[in-house]
């Protein structure tokens, strides 16, 4: 019950003191509404290319917004040594990252309905599959928090974050599927598009808007899953070896 | 508060190796409950590998560590709940109230909002900070952030308080102010375990000392005990305008019982088991030729005994930590 008051206060804490600022609210808006508008304008095709669009636009929207601002708030916390007190409390270290990772998972969940609320006005949305989009969204936040995390431990300072996550994000982009199916890419790339979670993430959000996904929605999510474990499970491994030395 | 026979914190052959640096070399103390434990020593001789490992911010290569009989390497959130820690540096969150900052530490220690909030309030009323209460913590000065950061290390009421330099960097009223408060907070019945490179500070404050010394712990004792090295020793000491070096030998010449030795420039110590007549000692400077500005009889301190033991200079190791502090804040 105790750690349980720890980790709501870490969660509001951050809520208050990072992601509902304004500036990461607008952030927040503006970063999906210019990608939704950067492919429309690239692609040309009008209204009838929102589906396939829309998919990619959510992916990103989650990616960027939680990576982002996860990196960076560690870091800013630990070079602070704010991050310190946290460590210090008597509470379990995978609860605490929890909380901390928290703020993040949410705020990139509702990042990905800024695009699904503009495509509401633009398109028939009864056809999209939401028990399947709606976890998919939220294990896609997890994953790329966890991501996020993973970076955030692995530098010392701010813009080594933002950099660290650009090395693991642009490429995840255009190898996931997203954008290009997998199909298309050279046959020496494919197996790396296999390695990376948002590739599993994206097959869902495909398969829950506008076709069936390539594999099986169970191996997708299972997988997904896994990346989290695993992410999660390096970050507080690396936290334990190079946090508390 | 009465000092209990019991120890709360033991210790025993810790050690830590950064690369081939050895930070701190089996070191072995107990802390007594109701205890204010001073760790006395330089920049760089392992006071802060200490305080980490007995925090659990840092893991030990060898050695044990008991927190009121918790064994820390085996269980060290259990630990952590019995501990306040206030860091060299504050640390809080500087977007948040001074107000909101304590309530969130408290937080961190399972304190419901039911008995957090008044605490804060208290503790705010306490440091003297309820009006600056609704400010900011980044918009404090040096002094007011020191004073929030020891109340939230106590928003939980721990029986045992670290403390890592606490009045370093800050102003002399302030770091008075300080001093009062880790008085008041140890009559109260918290074991205090506190670093710090200003020996005025240890000797007004700890009951007990240990000064660490290259990752050794070279003595551990109370004051009393310590000071008990300088009865009997009468020191005076003099400001002179040129050739101080010299001049001490000229002194041992002349009077081979007394011990001369050059504190700093234009400043020489004379100390003796005897009273020291001064009126003879200026005759003979002046004779040749230094001019003595001051001459002033010193009560032995406890700098003195950190300078024999030692062997470093109380003086230089201040100004070296001075200097380091303000290259961090830089």
């Amino acid at each position: 019950m105790k750690a349980w008051i720890a980790f709501w206060n870490i969660l509001a804490k951050d809520f208050r003191a990072y992601y509902l600022k304004p500036p990461n609210i607008s952030w927040g808006l503006i970063f999906p509404l210019a990608w939704t508008g950067m492919f429309f304008i690239r692609s040309g095709a009008g209204l009838d290319s929102i589906p396939t669009l829309l998919p990619g636009v959510i992916a990103v929207s989650v990616l960027f917004g939680t990576t982002s601002l996860l990196s960076v708030t560690v870091t800013f916390e630990k070079k602070g040594r704010s991050f310190e007190r946290l460590l210090l409390a008597p509470i379990p270290l995978e609860l605490l990252m929890a909380a901390k990772t928290g703020g993040a998972i949410l705020f990139g969940i509702a990042n990905a309905f800024v695009p699904i609320l503009f495509a509401a006005f633009l398109m028939d949305l009864s056809a999209v599959n939401w028990l399947t989009l709606i976890p998919a969204i939220a294990l896609i936040a997890i994953s790329s928090t966890f991501l996020g995390l993973f970076i955030a431990v692995s530098v010392r300072e701010v813009f080594e974050a933002q950099t660290f996550s650009n090395f693991f994000r642009f490429p995840m982009l255009f190898l996931c599927g997203l954008f290009f199916p997998i199909e298309q890419l050279p046959v020496w790339l494919r197996p790396l598009s296999y390695v990376l979670p948002l590739t599993y993430g994206a097959d869902v959000l495909h398969g829950s808007i506008h076709r069936s996904p390539h594999l099986p929605l169970l191996l997708d999510f299972s997988l997904l899953l896994a990346f989290c474990a695993v992410l999660f499970a390096l970050s507080l491994r690396n936290i334990r070896r190079k946090w508390i030395v | 508060m009465t000092v209990q026979d019991a120890s709360i914190i033991e210790v025993r052959g810790l050690a830590k190796r950064f690369g081939e640096v050895q930070a701190v070399a089996g070191i072995d103390f107990d802390v007594r409950e109701g205890e204010l434990f001073g760790f006395l020593g330089p920049n760089g001789a392992g006071k802060s590998t200490t305080i980490n490992m007995l925090i659990g911010l840092a893991r030990a290569d060898a050695g044990t560590i008991l927190i009121a009989g918790i064994d820390c390497s085996k269980n060290p959130k259990a630990a952590q709940h019995l501990m306040g820690v206030v860091p060299d540096e504050s640390n809080l969150y500087p977007e948040l109230t001074g107000f909101a900052n304590l309530s969130f530490c408290g937080a961190l220690y399972g304190m419901s909002k039911h008995d957090r909030e008044p605490r804060a309030k208290d503790l705010l009323d306490r440091f003297g900070l309820t009006d600056a209460a609704s400010r900011k913590f980044g918009g404090y000065s040096k002094g007011m952030k020191r004073k929030l950061t020891i109340a939230a290390g106590i928003i939980h009421a721990p029986p045992i308080l670290f403390m890592d330099e606490p009045t370093t960097g800050i102003d002399v009223a302030s770091a008075r102010q300080i001093r009062q408060l880790i008085a008041e907070l140890n009559a109260a019945g918290t074991t205090i375990f506190l670093t710090t490179h200003t020996i005025e500070e240890a000797q007004r404050l700890c009951g007990r000392i240990a000064f660490i010394v290259q990752g050794r712990i070279v003595r551990t004792d109370t004051v009393e005990e310590l000071m008990r090295r300088t009865d009997g020793r009468h020191v005076v000491q003099f400001t002179v305008s040129n050739g101080a070096a010299n001049l001490c030998d000229v002194i041992v010449g002349e009077w081979p019982n007394l011990n001369c030795h050059v504190v700093a420039e234009g400043q020489l110590r004379v100390e003796s088991p005897e009273p020291v007549r001064v009126g003879p000692l200026v005759r003979l400077l002046e004779d040749r030729g230094a001019e003595v500005s001051e001459a002033r009889k010193l009560r032995p301190s406890l700098e003195d005994v950190f300078v024999e033991i030692t062997g470093i200079e109380a003086g230089a190791m201040k100004q070296e930590k001075e200097k380091s502090g303000k290259a961090g804040a830089r």
